[in-house]
């Protein structure tokens, strides 16, 4: 799956792109286990054709759109992104899709859609731990509705210029690098606007440690450890590599600090 | 089974094997085979393994009592002493990969964090036990001391279960903590059933103690 190059501020990363062994073998994909390995391990099982996305909610034109339609639906650029995740690694992942407001703007949300919420696939058949007290399923995210009209935010397809592997989330996901990488819903299958801010998946497992906004930011800590650095995977130190620091909406301030002016971040975290 | 425990042989082979999950790593961390992120990894294992070797530890003494192999003894202490150098080589691999050693930091984050405070709080319990190790420690201090120094294994087991939970927490994802925790209150319990077991029956455990088994 080829993309243009994209001409979208801040969709160029000048870092050093992360391996794509490294990007395909060490994941978070909870629905095939919690283990890094397991994504890459399990996620074989899972059936990315026929895919329908149904979208849903306060829009003009709901409906069930094909995997096949979305890909059409707008020109594939190549995004290369910083990917930070809550536990303090990141990576650098050259994505392959369009900015999700091309979606939204064609199916025309009505004045009081405030979020958008996304849906992941809960197939027990084909996804070994969706069932699996460790979240609720399905595992659900969402983003405010001008966060999600940014054009950052990517409705991605494909990676390293693939369709992306079943362990970073095939055939579609959302990819929103100024967040931790768990905002970014994997393998979509429903995208729902509404009007009260939607329960996410981490929020409603531990409230006090993953907020629905969830944005880079090294001055607010977990509580369980440290966001100030991060540990970039595969920069070639190895073992021995030093740990660099995290960036304020991970180096998108330019970008995306205007949608958040006047928020108190220590609190909205 | 007790003759082959006894053999000279024996011992510095059971040095070997428990020295194998680290030489592994050490072999895993210069071939790059500790995956994307070999830092967490070593820290994870290390951690992995203190807990391994505490379950260990804490089995000699059910086990040498139920099957009476006696030479099981002879083991305790170098198991205990391998809790302690993978606990200071977790303990070393945190400060180094992920503090890049600075004391200040490491400090910061004891204090501020409870799962890491819990974990240290281990550690520093620990140590002492490790210290006393030797047979001039225990002759210094004399039996009954020493025992009762070393019964605070019970409460760093208790709190590195505690360190492992809370690391969890966030995720939801207990089920090993539970098996760590099913394993080592099996072998407390085990304890409490013993002590219970031999103070209401008194005459029959001095019987047994004039007819020494062979």
């Amino acid at each position: 799956l080829k993309g243009a190059k994209s001409s979208v501020p801040g969709a160029q990363a000048m870092d050093k792109v992360t391996d794509y062994k490294d990007a395909t073998t060490y994941n978070n994909f909870y629905e095939f286990g919690t283990d890094k390995a397991d994504p890459a391990r399990n996620a074989g099982t899972l059936k990315t054709r026929p895919w329908t996305v149904e979208v849903e909610g306060l829009v003009k034109k709901p409906g069930k759109y094909g995997i096949e339609d979305l890909l059409k639906l707008s020109a594939q650029e190549e995004r290369i992104y910083r990917l930070r995740c809550v536990e303090g690694w990141s990576m650098v992942i050259p994505w392959v899709g369009y900015s999700l407001a091309e979606l939204i703007k064609k199916v025309e949300p009505e004045g009081n859609a405030k979020y958008v919420e996304f849906l992941t696939l809960a197939d027990p058949k084909t996804m070994p731990f969706v069932g699996s007290r460790v979240l609720d399923w399905p595992y659900a995210e969402g983003l405010r509705m001008d966060e999600a009209m940014h054009p950052l935010t990517l409705l991605s397809f494909g990676m390293y210029g693939e369709v992306l592997p079943n362990q970073n989330g095939a055939p579609v996901r959302i990819v929103v690098p100024w967040k931790y990488g768990f905002k970014s819903g994997k393998s979509i299958v429903k995208i729902r606007f509404v009007e009260k801010e939607p329960g996410t998946a981490w929020n409603k497992a531990a409230a006090n440690e993953y907020g629905f906004y969830s944005n880079v930011n090294p001055n607010v800590d977990h509580p369980r450890w440290s966001q100030a650095t991060e540990r970039r995977i595969g920069d070639g130190g190895g073992l021995f590599a030093k740990r660099t620091k995290t960036q304020m909406f991970n180096g998108y301030e330019a970008q995306v600090g205007q949608l958040y002016a006047g928020m108190d971040l220590k609190k909205l975290f | 089974m007790n003759k082959l425990l006894l053999n000279p042989a024996i011992k510095p082979a059971v040095f070997l094997l428990c020295l194998l999950p680290f030489a592994w790593l050490v072999y895993g961390a210069f071939t790059d085979g500790l995956g994307a992120n070999p830092a967490e990894y070593l820290i994870r294992a290390t951690g992995d393994w203190t807990l391994r070797f505490i379950c260990i530890v804490l089995a000699v003494t059910p086990l040498r009592v139920m099957t009476g192999l006696n030479a099981l003894a002879r083991y305790r202490r170098m198991l205990g002493l391998f809790t302690y150098f993978y606990v200071v080589v977790h303990l070393l691999s945190y400060s180094w990969f992920d503090m890049g050693f600075e004391l200040g930091e490491i400090a910061k984050d004891i204090a501020k964090r409870n799962f890491i405070l819990v974990g240290f709080a281990a550690f520093v319990l620990l140590t002492p036990l490790a210290a006393t190790s030797f047979n001039r420690a225990i002759k210094a201090m004399g039996v009954r001391r020493w025992q009762r120094l070393h019964k605070l294994i019970y409460a760093i087991a208790g709190l590195g279960l505690l360190h492992f939970f809370w690391m969890r927490a966030g995720k939801n994802n207990f089920n090993e903590v539970f098996v760590y925790a099913g394993i080592i209150g099996l072998l407390l319990a085990w304890r409490v059933w013993n002590h219970w077991r031999k103070k209401n029956a008194p005459t029959r455990s001095a019987a047994a103690r004039v007819q020494p088994s062979k």
